[in-house]
C-alpha cells in the first residue's frame, strides 16, 4: 500500500464532520507569454467566516488536484490561493480534537507533509499568492511554494501552534528558519505565539522575508500573476540573503527567554525549537521526519488537548455565553453614567465612550476629582491618538462625550449607570439608592462590585430587577472577561442589556451566580490563601511563590499580590472569610504587610524585601514546593467543585472560560479544569473528574 | 482661467470583454472591481502622472444600480486608491455612455477647470440586463411620441433595413464575416493585447482566473453559418446574433489631459480632439444617429468627410454602419472603416463601447502616422449619435 492509501484508509473513512477545502484547478494564461499557469484556488465553500482549514479530506483534494497537474506536461508553473479574504488558516482543529491513536495521529503529520511538500518538488516553479489570512498550515503551505507574494492588506499571518500546544510541523519549522534566518523564524514560531498570540500583518511578513513581492489588495492576484511570469521568464530575479548569523545561539538565546516566560510548563515552544535547531543542517527528509515525531507526540498530549479545549471556549463559547437570555430583550443604550471618578471609574468611562460611542457622564462630590477624572479620559485618548488607534476626529468626538457632574441628576436621561465607588456594601448600597432617584424606570443600574453581593446591594431600591453585577478586571481597557452577575431579584431585560452591553464593549462574558466573589477572584484568593498559609507555616517565600511554576501562570502568585495591591487582596480574603470561614484564611502577617504599607513582598529591584520577610518569619511547619503545590490544587479542586454544586456558574467550562480570560492562566491548563484532571487532583479531593475524558484530554 | 485649451488623449485600457450569462468569464466579477482595475493600470502605464494631478473620474454605465451604481466614478477612484481628494462622477448617455464621459472632462478641461481626468465607462449586462429596472413613462406611447419598437435595439435596426432597403441581409451578414476576419487578424498581429488588462475573474466553483482576451470573438465565422441564424426581432427579419453585437461585460478607460499640461508631466500626447457632436434622430431609427453627428462634427472643425482617414465606427448592428457608409458614400468594405474589427467581433458592454473606439482607433493613428484625422461614432439609444473628430499626433 502506498503512503497515501495508508493516510486514506486510517484518516478517510472516519466522520469528523470536516468542512472541506477543496483544490479547485484553473488554468491561467500568464502575461508576456510566459505560458500556462495551473492556478489552485483553497476554497472550502463558506464566506470569509468560515475560513479554509485543512483536514484529511482537503488534504487529499489537494494531492489529487497535484496528481493531476503533474500528470500534464504543458505547464509552466504551479500557483495557488485563496478564496477571498483568506488564505487558509491552518489545520482543521475540530478534527485534531478527534484523534484517538498515535497512529492515526501520526498520520496526520504525515498527509500534511506528503502533500505540502510536492509543491516543492513539483519539477515546474511553484508560487503562492497571499491573498488573505494565512496561519498555520496555511502558512505552511505556502512556505512549500519555490516563491511567494502577500497582499499588503492580509490582517493576519501566524504560525500560532505553541500558542494551543503544537508545532508547526507541517514543514514550518524546517522551512521558515531556512528562509528567513532563525531569529526571524522565533519571532513567529515562538515569540508571537506566547505574546497573547500575536498576529502579524502581510506587510510585516514582507519585511520579514517571508513573502518575496507584495501588491495592494485591490488587484493583488493579476499583479501577483504578473510578477510570477516577470519571475518566469527571468526578467524578475528574487533574492534571498543567505543567514550569517550564529543560528544555535539564535536557539540558545530564545532557549533562555521561553525558560523565563514559561519556567517549563508547556512542552511546545521546548519542542519547537529543537526542531529549529535541527533545521541547521537537516535534509529535508530527516526535518519533515522529525517534525512527523513533534505531532504525534504534540497531538496525543494532554496539553495540547487542553489547548484546543480552550481554544474552543473562547472562540465558541465566549460568543455564546451559557444562560443568557434573549437578546431581543436588550434595551438601548444612549446614555451611561459612571458614579465616581477614580481611576477605575475614569477606566470606564473611557471604555463606554469608545465602544458605546454615547455620552458618558462622571458624578462625584469632589470637583477636583472630576476633572482628574475626566483629565485622565482626555489623556489616555490622546494616548491613543498619538499611537495611531484612533483618529483626530475619533478623538474628539470621544473627549466631547465624557463629561463629569457633581450632581447625580445628570443621569436623568441615561440607560446603563454604573457605579466604582469603594468597596463596601453601605456606601453602594447608599450610591445606588440616590441615583434610583434620579433615574428612569428603565435605566440598569450596574455595579462593578468585585465581591459583594448584588442580592443584598439590590434590596432596599424600588426596583431591585434592574441591578444587576458587572465586574471587570484590571487593566479596564485589556482584559477581556466580564462576570456578569445575576441577582435574586434581576430580571431578564436588564441581564439580557448587561450583555448587549458587553458585547459592544468587546468583552467576552460569563454568567455568574450572586455569590462571594463570584469566580476568579474566589478561586484566586482561595488559591493564594493557601500559598500564603505555607508562608505562615514557615516555608520560605521563595520556596512556596514558586511552586506552582509548572502550571506556568502569567506571574507568581506573590507578584499577583503585588499588583493587585496587599490591601486590597486582604480586603477581598476578610470578605470570603466571612462567607466561608472554613476554607478562607485571614494572614495576620498579611495583615501586618498591609498595615505597614508595603507595596508587597518584592522591593523594587525585583528582589524580596526583607522587611517584607519579616512579617512572614515564625512559622514552625514547613513546607516542601511539591507539599506547597499539592495544597493548592487540592484547595482549587475543592473550591471549582463547590461552586459548580452550588450553582455559581453553568458548567466547568465557564470556570475555565473565567480563569483563561479573567486571570490569564495558560491555554494548556485549559483554564483549571483540564489541568486539576489530567494531575489525578480533581478525582482525588472530590471523587471524580471534571470533564470526561477526551473532552480536554487525550481519549482515554 | 484660460478662455481654451488643446485636448489630448493619452492613453486608454480596457479589460478584456466578456460574454454575459452564467457561463461567462465574468459571470461573478463586480463591474465596479472592473472600473478600479481600469484606472490603476492607467496610472501604472503613465508613471509621470502622479495620482494627486488627476483632477476628475468621470465614469459612465447605463444601469446604475448595484456594483454600477453609488457614483461610480467616485466610488471606484476610492477603490483604486486615488488619493481621496480626487473627484469623481457617475454619467449616462446609454451606449455613448463612455464617449460622453471623454467630451465632458474635454470640455472641463478645454475651460481650465481640469488638467488631466480619468473618463471611461462600465457595463456588466450579465448582472445588469439592458432596461434593468427602467420605467418608461406612458406617454411616450399614448402621444405617440415615440414607435413601440424604439425602445428595443434589435427592433430598431430591422426599421434601419426598412429605411435603407439596398442594405440587405446579405450585405449586413457580409460585413459582419468581415468584422470578424479583421478582429482575428488584429489579435494575431497583437494590435489588440497592448491595451487589454488582464482581470482576475473568480467563479466560486471553480475558483480564481484570468481573463486575458475577448471573450465575444468567433474567428472563421462564414457568411453560411451567419445565413443559418435566426431572426428574433421580426420573423423574416434581417437582424441576428450573427450581425449585431453581442450582449457584454467590460470596462474601458482612458487618460485625457490639457495638451500643455501632458507635455510639462512628460505624457505622451496619442490624438487631440478636434472636435465633437451629438444629435437626435427618431428613436425607433437609433442607428442613424451617427450621421448628424458626424455632420455636425465635422461642420465645427471646418473638416469634409473626404478629410478621415480613419473610421472607429460602434458596431451595434451592422445595418447601422452600412447605413452610414451609404449615406457618405463610403464601400461597405473599406480599408480606412474599422481596420481592427469592431463590435460585432469584441461585443458591446454599452457604457464602455466609446473609449473602446478610441483606444483601437490610437492604435491605428500609430500605425499610420500619414493619416492626420479619424473619427469615432455611435449610435446611442433613444435616438442620438455621437461622433468625436480626432487628430493623429503620431
Amino acid at each position: 500500500m502506498s503512503d497515501i492509501e495508508t493516510y486514506k484508509s486510517l484518516l478517510a473513512g472516519k466522520e469528523t464532520g470536516e468542512v472541506v477545502t477543496r483544490a479547485l484547478v484553473r488554468d491561467v494564461d500568464l502575461p508576456y507569454g510566459a505560458g500556462t499557469m495551473a492556478l489552485i484556488t483553497l476554497d472550502n465553500g463558506h464566506d470569509h467566516t468560515k475560513p479554509n482549514t485543512f483536514g484529511p479530506q482537503g488534504l487529499l483534494s489537494l494531492n489529487d488536484a497535484l496528481d493531476a497537474i503533474e500528470a500534464r506536461g504543458d505547464v509552466a508553473a504551479v500557483g495557488l490561493t485563496g478564496k477571498p479574504f483568506i488564505f487558509a488558516v491552518g489545520a482543521d482543529l475540530k478534527g485534531a480534537a478527534t484523534v484517538a491513536t498515535r497512529e492515526e495521529a501520526a498520520a496526520i503529520g504525515a498527509l500534511g507533509h506528503h502533500v505540502f511538500r510536492r509543491l516543492g518538488e513539483l519539477g515546474v516553479p511553484t508560487f503562492a499568492f497571499v491573498n488573505g489570512a494565512a496561519m498555520g498550515g496555511g502558512l505552511e503551505i505556502a512556505l512549500h511554494c519555490a516563491y511567494r507574494t502577500v497582499s499588503s492588506g492580509v490582517p493576519a499571518i501566524a504560525l500560532p501552534e505553541c500558542f494551543l500546544g503544537l508545532v508547526p510541523g507541517w514543514g514550518g519549522t524546517q522551512l521558515l528558519p531556512r528562509l528567513i534566518g532563525p531569529e526571524k523564524a522565533i519571532k513567529l514560531i515562538i515569540e508571537n505565539p506566547l505574546s497573547q498570540n500575536r498576529m502579524i500583518k502581510g506587510r510585516d511578513a514582507y519585511e520579514l522575508g517571508v513573502a518575496d513581492a507584495m501588491f495592494e489588495p485591490a488587484d493583488f492576484l493579476e499583479e501577483s500573476l504578473r510578477w510570477a511570469a516577470r519571475v518566469l521568464r527571468g526578467e524578475e530575479t528574487v533574492t534571498r540573503a543567505p543567514y550569517e548569523g550564529d543560528w544555535d545561539k539564535a536557539v540558545a538565546d530564545a532557549r533562555f527567554l521561553v525558560d523565563m516566560k514559561l519556567r517549563g510548563a508547556s512542552p511546545a515552544p521546548y519542542r519547537a525549537l529543537d526542531l529549529i535547531a535541527l533545521a541547521k543542517t537537516a535534509s529535508r527528509d530527516e526535518g519533515f521526519a522529525a517534525e512527523d515525531e513533534a505531532l504525534a507526540d504534540r497531538l496525543m498530549s494532554d496539553e495540547l488537548r487542553a489547548g484546543l479545549y480552550a481554544f474552543d471556549l473562547v472562540q465558541r463559547r465566549a460568543k455564546k455565553p451559557a444562560g443568557a437570555p434573549d437578546k431581543a430583550l436588550a434595551r438601548k443604550v444612549t446614555k451611561v453614567g459612571v458614579v465616581g471618578a477614580g481611576l477605575m471609574a475614569s477606566q470606564l468611562a473611557l471604555l463606554f465612550a469608545r465602544r458605546l460611542e454615547v455620552p458618558v457622564v462622571l458624578t462625584d462630590l469632589d470637583q477636583a476629582r472630576l476633572d482628574k477624572g475626566v483629565g485622565y479620559v482626555h489623556a489616555e485618548v490622546d494616548k491613543l491618538r498619538a499611537k495611531g488607534r484612533v483618529s483626530a476626529d475619533q478623538a474628539g468626538r470621544i473627549k466631547a462625550l465624557v463629561t463629569g457632574s457633581l450632581s447625580k441628576d445628570a443621569f436623568a436621561d441615561a440607560d446603563f449607570v454604573i457605579e466604582a465607588v469603594f468597596e463596601d456594601l453601605d456606601v453602594k448600597r447608599k450610591v445606588l439608592a440616590e441615583v434610583e432617584a434620579v433615574v428612569s424606570d428603565e435605566c440598569v443600574l450596574a455595579t462593578n462590585t468585585s465581591s459583594l453581593s448584588i442580592t443584598a446591594m439590590a434590596s432596599g431600591l424600588r426596583r431591585p430587577e434592574r441591578v444587576v453585577g458587572f465586574h471587570f478586571f484590571n487593566p479596564v481597557a485589556v482584559m477581556p472577561l466580564l462576570e456578569i452577575v445575576r441577582g435574586d431579584a434581576t430580571d431578564d431585560a436588564t441581564l439580557a442589556t448587561a450583555f448587549s452591553v458587553a458585547k459592544t464593549l468587546k468583552k467576552s462574558s460569563v454568567l455568574v451566580k450572586d455569590a462571594p466573589a463570584f469566580v476568579v477572584n474566589r478561586l484566586l484568593t482561595r488559591f493564594m490563601g493557601e500559598v500564603i498559609a505555607a508562608v505562615d507555616e514557615g516555608t520560605p517565600l521563595e520556596v512556596a511563590d514558586h511552586a506552582l511554576d509548572g502550571l506556568g501562570l502569567p506571574m507568581t502568585p506573590f507578584t499577583l499580590l503585588q499588583l493587585v495591591g496587599p490591601a486590597v487582596a486582604l480586603h477581598v480574603a476578610e470578605t470570603m472569610h466571612t462567607a466561608f470561614p472554613d476554607r478562607f484564611g485571614v494572614s495576620a502577617n498579611l495583615a501586618a504587610l498591609v498595615a505597614a504599607g508595603k507595596p508587597g513582598v518584592y522591593g523594587a529591584d525585583l528582589q524580596i524585601d526583607p522587611e517584607a520577610r519579616a512579617f512572614f518569619e515564625g512559622g514552625s511547619s514547613p513546607s516542601t514546593g511539591e507539599e506547597v503545590r499539592l495544597r493548592a490544587l487540592k484547595a482549587l479542586a475543592q473550591e471549582v467543585r463547590l461552586m459548580l454544586d452550588e450553582g455559581v456558574v453553568a458548567a466547568a467550562q465557564d470556570i475555565d472560560l473565567c480563569m483563561i480570560l479573567g486571570a490569564g492562566w495558560p491555554f494548556h491548563t485549559g483554564g483549571i479544569t483540564p489541568y486539576l484532571d489530567r494531575a489525578g487532583v480533581s478525582e482525588a479531593v472530590t471523587g471524580s473528574r471534571f470533564l470526561a475524558p477526551g473532552v480536554a484530554s487525550v481519549p482515554a | 482661467m484660460p478662455a481654451s485649451r488643446e485636448v489630448v488623449f493619452v492613453d486608454g485600457v480596457r479589460t478584456p470583454f466578456g460574454r454575459s450569462g452564467p457561463k461567462g468569464l465574468y459571470a461573478e466579477t463586480r463591474a465596479d472591481d472592473m472600473v478600479v482595475r481600469v484606472i490603476r493600470e492607467l496610472m501604472r502605464r503613465n508613471p509621470g502622472l502622479p495620482p494627486e494631478r488627476v483632477d476628475e473620474v468621470a465614469i459612465a454605465a447605463t444601469t446604475q444600480i448595484g456594483d454600477q451604481g453609488l457614483t461610480i466614478g467616485r466610488s471606484a477612484a476610492v477603490l483604486a486608491g486615488l488619493p481621496k481628494s480626487v473627484p469623481g462622477y457617475a454619467i449616462d448617455r446609454m451606449c455613448a455612455g463612455a464617449m460622453t464621459a471623454v467630451t465632458t472632462v474635454a470640455g472641463g478641461i478645454s475651460f481650465g477647470a481640469y488638467d488631466v481626468a480619468i473618463a471611461g465607462g462600465v457595463e456588466h449586462m450579465g448582472r445588469h440586463p439592458m432596461g434593468e429596472g427602467v420605467d418608461p413613462n406612458p406617454r411616450f406611447l399614448s402621444e405617440r411620441l415615440v414607435d413601440g419598437s424604439a425602445l428595443i435595439m434589435g427592433m430598431t435596426a430591422e426599421n434601419l433595413h426598412d429605411r435603407y432597403p439596398s442594405i440587405t441581409k446579405g450585405r449586413a451578414d457580409a460585413f459582419a464575416v468581415a468584422s470578424q476576419e479583421k478582429a482575428a487578424k488584429a489579435y494575431a498581429d497583437g494590435k489588440i493585447q497592448p491595451d487589454l488588462v488582464p482581470m482576475a475573474a473568480r467563479k466560486a466553483a471553480e475558483g480564481w482566473g484570468l481573463a486575458t482576451a475577448d471573450e465575444a470573438p468567433r474567428p472563421g465565422t462564414t457568411l453560411e453559418a451567419l445565413g443559418g441564424l435566426k431572426t428574433p426581432f421580426r420573423p423574416h427579419g434581417r437582424v441576428t446574433a450573427g450581425n449585431a453585437s453581442g450582449i457584454n461585460d467590460g470596462a474601458t478607460g482612458c487618460l485625457v489631459a490639457a495638451q500643455e499640461i501632458a507635455e510639462e508631466l512628460g505624457l505622451p500626447a496619442r490624438m487631440r480632439l478636434v472636435s465633437y457632436a451629438f444629435a437626435g434622430v427618431d428613436p425607433e431609427v437609433m442607428g442613424i444617429g451617427p450621421i448628424p453627428s458626424t455632420e455636425r462634427a465635422l461642420r465645427l472643425a471646418g473638416l469634409s468627410i473626404d478629410d478621415i482617414g480613419l473610421f472607429e465606427i460602434n458596431e451595434a448592428f451592422a445595418v447601422q454602419v452600412l447605413a452610414f457608409l451609404e449615406h457618405f458614400g463610403i464601400a461597405d468594405d473599406d480599408p480606412r472603416v474599422n481596420p481592427y474589427g469592431g463590435a460585432i467581433a469584441f461585443g458591446h458592454p454599452l457604457a464602455s463601447s466609446g473609449v473602446r473606439l478610441m483606444i483601437q482607433l490610437a492604435r491605428e493613428f500609430a500605425e499610420r502616422p500619414d493619416v492626420r484625422y479619424g473619427i469615432t461614432t455611435m449610435c446611442v439609444g433613444m435616438g442620438m449619435g455621437g461622433t468625436v473628430i480626432w487628430e493623429n499626433l503620431a
